[in-house]
């Protein structure tokens, strides 16, 4: 186990959020928490990355209790969060720089991961260059090469056209073949959540609670056969009356 | 077809300049206005070439005035837009009186900096200081606090320290806005040198000012006049070229947007 959220229960002013949420991560495992907009995925989010601190549960990472601090997991969000005078090969170097590695060797490292994940040829451009799958293609390298085991995702593909995200999901799935990356995927796309993950977390209720768990039984990586193949349409139908 | 049309866009303000020098020539000419009070554009293009050595060694002493203060000028709004940004209780304290002390016309300060500082340049570079800071702080403290919360936050997420947030984010944010206040930065700070000059000192192009205007040389006014917007021109198309140069992410945009148009 590598990230464990257990009991976290938040509430703002008059309204509960959520409540006794518990959502567990293995290595190299990626999770969909998969709910309707507002359910407070994004509240569960923040207290897993420490930047809001749960009223009562904790969250470890492998063991150690991180609950309410910042800087243990990488995330990624729906909006790029590119900086747009850095250029792409700068910006995915970013996190190395950071970590005080020295800006040649940063450049070198960030570099030979461009062709694995599809970014050839854009080292010297700036984000405003790129179409925004590549942007997303980049902004993930980046939230890769911030070293930490576990990625949280925010609905990181939502804000792309419908062809893009197809497109920019099976590239996912490819990178993931190889990199392997423990990942938290947040979602309110189902096609996607069953697309992608391991597991299924789904939240719903107001306050939010983990209403099921699915587990997708299915080899990776997964095609558009899967994607019209009975078994998805079996969990769609599933997930969708779990939902409401 | 384009690019005709463009350069007969870009000849038009060539044309209207043009138009009115040969207007007023004409007014001159035609003694509608007294020559000796209009002098005529060919009179003033005399002046200005026979006074030519005078008026650059004054020229040399206004603009180092300038220089000097805008850049002390551009050092001190940075200090302070900097710890405004960085501490919540110097920014309630320090903005409201920057923006009164923008109420207080420089025209009026100068005397009572002469009397402090003597003749000499330091009371127009303190002058040029005085007018420089404001739109430079102003402009650096808008674009620090325009970045994006969430990006303050990937920042920290990736264990960036806050001189690293402020110099991978927040500076380069706040680049654009800068250059919008060191532009009108250089044009107070040209105009506060010369009014500066004009109450009290030895050189520069508005102690010569004063001296033409006390001997009636309406001609030689006119050629200073031109020299001193000249001077003002000239420094902001060099803050356009540094800006060009030190954001080379923001025509890059313009490129794509000419080839999106485009295709």
């Amino acid at each position: 186990m590598i990230l464990e959220a257990e009991h976290i229960s938040k509430r703002y002013a008059e309204k509960q959020v959520l409540q006794d949420i518990t959502v567990r991560l293995e290595q190299g495992e990626l999770v969909c928490l998969l709910g309707m907009s507002g359910v407070g995925k994004t509240t569960l989010f923040n207290v897993l990355s420490g930047l809001t601190r749960p009223d009562s549960g904790t969250v470890r990472l492998k063991g150690e209790e991180i609950t309410g601090t910042t800087g243990h997991l990488s995330y990624m969000l729906q909006k790029d969060m590119l900086l747009p005078h850095k250029t792409v090969l700068d910006n995915v170097a970013l996190p190395l720089l950071l970590n005080g590695t020295k800006k040649k060797a940063a450049r070198e490292q960030a570099a030979g991961y461009f062709s694995q994940f599809g970014l050839e040829g854009t080292q010297t451009k700036y984000p405003a260059q790129l179409s925004g799958g590549m942007r997303q293609r980049a902004a993930l390298l980046r939230t890769y090469l911030c070293g930490d085991e576990v990625a949280l995702l925010d609905e990181p593909f939502s804000a792309l056209d419908a062809l893009t995200r197809a497109d920019v999901q099976e590239w996912y799935l490819h990178v993931m073949e190889t990199i392997r990356l423990s990942t938290l995927f947040i979602t309110h796309d189902i096609d996607e959540a069953i697309l992608l993950s391991d597991r299924i977390y789904i939240m719903s209720g107001s306050p939010a609670v983990i209403a099921a768990e699915i587990t997708i039984d299915e080899a990776k990586p997964r095609g558009n056969d899967f994607m019209l193949s009975d078994a998805f349409v079996r969990y769609k139908r599933r997930i969708k009356e779990l939902l409401l | 077809m384009k690019k005709q049309q463009n350069i007969i866009h870009n000849m038009i303000p060539v044309f209207v300049i043009l138009a009115v020098l040969l207007i007023w020539e004409l007014i001159s000419v035609t003694g509608l206005v007294p020559k000796y009070m209009l002098p005529t554009p060919l009179q003033v293009g005399k002046a200005f070439v026979t006074d030519f050595p005078l008026l650059m060694s004054h020229a040399k002493v206004t603009l180092t005035e300038t220089v000097i203060g805008l850049m002390s000028g551009i050092v001190l709004g940075f200090v302070a837009a900097a710890l405004m940004d960085a501490f919540v209780p110097v920014r309630k304290g320090l903005y409201p009186l920057l923006v009164i002390s923008q109420t207080v016309p420089t025209v009026a300060i100068a005397p009572l900096l002469i009397l402090w500082f003597s003749y000499g340049m330091a009371p127009k570079i303190v002058l040029v200081i005085l007018a420089s800071f404001f739109p430079i702080a102003v402009g650096l403290l808008d674009g620090f606090q325009s970045v994006d919360e969430d990006m303050i936050r990937l920042m920290r997420a990736m264990k960036a320290n806050r001189w690293q947030i402020f110099w991978h984010v927040k500076f380069p944010y706040a680049l654009g806005e800068f250059f919008s206040g060191l532009k009108i930065a250089v044009s107070y700070s040209v105009v506060g040198a010369v009014v500066s000059e004009w109450l009290g000192g030895f050189y520069g192009l508005g102690v010569y000012m004063t001296r033409v205007k006390k001997s009636y040389d309406y001609d030689k006014m006119f050629a200073v006049i031109f020299l001193v917007s000249a001077i003002s021109l000239l420094m902001i198309l060099t803050v356009k070229i540094i800006q060009y140069q030190s954001m080379p992410w923001q025509h890059c945009k313009d490129e794509i947007q000419i080839e999106r148009k485009r295709g």
